[in-house]
């Protein structure tokens, strides 16, 4: 892991480094990756606006709406009835998370088009370690998102328990990860950025649709058992049940499990199929130049 | 040895540091036919008791020895020794008894009789009736002045509130309120009685010394039809400075501040809210919701709930422990 993988014609313009990285260089490394990425984000305004926009339209307006239609009744981890906008605040910051991840695949997709990933792969850092670097990156930005729409929510009345914003912060950080690991994963297979609609239709959609993000799943078991078992298939469902419970001060060991278990497959596939010698992404990067 | 003795200190100071508020909560069950113990401070289910036909009203004797029971279906009021959990007597309660309330000195009972149109006073200790007052169609509601002079009764139909002088057992005032008027509860300053009215979906302050409504209280919950909200059960501070409010259907209890009549906040509980107790210290606020099963505890400090338990079916009325 120590002997950087670098391209061969690189190796005749840089030094090569005989001894190996010491964790300075790995922490100025990620430093980098995470303050481009917070630059990005906090350069483009509208896309943090959009962000805390979409999760308020959902809380504001949809929640407004479907408060008497989706009843009350108690379930764990909460102890009394709810009120609908408490109930759907957990599943819209995964949505936020969601979102956020999977524009970060987004954006490598597209730094590849234009040729900035260049410059993030002729890094002589190991292949995986750049990769988590981009993720953790992705991975801050989205939960300064995730905080800014719950002050929102919170001036609006939906309140959980004050420790519960605390508690909440691992599991936003590994729902986070794990999410910004299956974007990574499918930026991979993306060749160009027009196909990002089909993430929207078949990954974005879908993954929020068929968790209990909006409704308990023994709303949807009733309806349908099949679609019950989709949804218990979900990873999503696991990371906003873990986020609905952290914000409690509880621990939902399943979703824990499950959604560590995910991140560690995503991250796993992410670091194969942005490996140079599979060729996955030399191929890829040979049409991203000639674009 | 030392490890032992540890261990001990560790258990002792977590029992001494157990919250103070340890009472027991009753609860009766109106269509299993039961009554359920709830210890407050665990919030859990102690045991429930099988009792007579229809359970409804429930209050306890001042010194916490005994509930007594409206057993609607069976005609009589039940008594049950709280420390063994056992019916040990009845009381003459007349047909159908619904409500009552216990005199301030804890030694008349007046119940409502509901198919009879009548207010009966029994001597707790003689179990003899001591007069039967004739009073407006459904007699329900039922409230005692702190000082114990005067009694109100609120008749469903009739809509009104009737003022008795517990001294004669007869009917002095008639006060005109909404249509059917569930509750009555004196403010402890006896200044003031509060009357819900269920279908009329307001509250009537009315003035104990003038014997007339000087405001009535209006609900709205944002996203509920108006006619969801049925006020029936009022629970008043010892303070008096708020009072609460079940809002039956609406599935929220209504907290009042007492000076301006305005509502402060709406606390979602479970379905159909019917009756509220406090717990002796004032901290906690239990409430019965009938069609979900369920108690739903708040802390009056934040007016947050804080948890629902599951008790019997439909449980009805809820009396806690003075100790």
């Amino acid at each position: 892991m120590s002997a950087p993988a670098m391209p061969g014609k690189l190796a005749g313009i840089m030094p090569v480094r005989s001894e190996p990285f010491g964790l300075r260089h790995y922490l100025i490394c990620l430093k980098g990756v995470v303050l481009r990425e917070c630059l990005r984000f906090l350069h483009q305004r509208e896309r943090f606006i959009s962000s805390l926009v979409r999760p308020l339209v959902w809380l504001f307006i949809f929640a407004a709406g479907f408060r008497q239609v989706l009843g009350v009744s108690i379930i764990p981890p909460y102890k009394t009835y709810v009120l609908y906008e408490v109930y759907i605040t957990p599943g819209l910051c995964g949505m936020i998370l969601l979102f956020s991840g999977m524009q970060s695949s987004l954006s490598m997709v597209y730094d590849r088009e234009m040729g900035n990933m260049r410059i993030l792969l002729v890094s002589p850092f190991p292949r995986w370690f750049l990769l988590v670097s981009k993720m953790l990156a992705g991975v801050a930005v989205s939960i300064v998102q995730v905080y800014a729409f719950l002050i929102v929510a919170w001036l609006w009345g939906v309140k959980a328990p004050p420790l519960g914003y605390l508690y909440v912060l691992p599991a936003l950080f590994l729902s986070g990860m794990m999410l910004c690991a299956l974007g990574m994963l499918l930026s991979s297979l993306i060749k160009q950025l027009e196909n990002f609609a089909g993430i929207m239709n078949f990954v974005i959609f879908p993954g929020y649709f068929a968790s209990p993000a909006l409704y308990p799943l023994w709303r949807i078991q009733e309806a349908s058992p099949l679609l019950y078992k989709i949804c218990l298939c979900n990873p999503f469902t696991y990371a906003v049940e873990l986020i609905r419970f952290a914000f409690y001060g509880q621990i939902e060991w399943l979703s824990l499990g499950v959604v560590a278990g995910c991140t560690l497959l995503f991250l796993g596939g992410a670091i194969i199929a942005y490996d140079p010698s599979r060729g996955l992404v030399i191929r890829k990067q040979d049409m991203g130049g000639n674009a | 040895m030392q490890k032992r003795a540890c261990a001990f200190a560790i258990l002792a100071a977590g029992l001494t540091a157990s919250p103070a508020s340890a009472y027991t909560a009753y609860v009766s069950n109106e269509k299993d036919n039961t009554m359920t113990v709830v210890d407050t401070a665990t919030m859990q289910v102690v045991k429930t008791v099988e009792v007579g036909q229809r359970p409804r009203g429930i209050t306890i004797s001042h010194d916490g020895k005994f509930v007594y029971l409206c057993a609607s279906d069976d005609d009589t009021v039940q008594i049950i020794d709280t420390a063994t959990l056992e019916i040990v007597g009845t009381l003459p309660s007349g047909p159908d008894p619904e409500l009552f309330v216990l005199s301030p000195d804890g030694k008349t009972l007046y119940v409502a009789n509901e198919d009879d149109n009548l207010v009966t006073a029994i001597d707790v200790e003689s179990k003899q009736v001591l007069a039967e007052i004739p009073v407006g169609v459904e007699p329900e509601g039922m409230g005692v002045s702190p000082d114990g002079k005067t009694m109100v009764n609120t008749s469903e139909t009739t809509s009104m509130a009737h003022f008795i002088d517990t001294g004669t057992h007869e009917v002095t005032d008639n006060v005109l309120v909404d249509t059917r008027p569930r509750f009555a509860d004196f403010k402890p300053d006896g200044s003031q009685v509060w009357v819900s009215a269920e279908v009329g979906g307001t509250v009537s302050v009315i003035d104990n010394a003038k014997r007339e409504v000087v405001k009535k209280i209006q609900f709205a919950i944002q996203g509920l039809r108006a006619e969801t909200i049925q006020p029936v059960g009022i629970a008043i501070t010892a303070d008096g400075k708020k009072a609460y409010v079940a809002l039956g259907p609406a599935n929220h209890v209504a907290v009042i501040n007492t000076d301006t009549y305005e509502v402060e906040k709406y606390i979602l509980v479970g379905q159909r809210v019917w009756h509220l107790a406090f717990t002796p210290d004032q901290k906690t606020l239990i409430t019965t919701n009938g069609n979900s099963n369920d108690i739903t505890f708040i802390d009056t400090a934040t007016d947050e709930p804080v948890q629902s338990l599951t008790v019997g079916q439909q449980p009805w009325g809820v009396v806690i422990s003075p100790k």
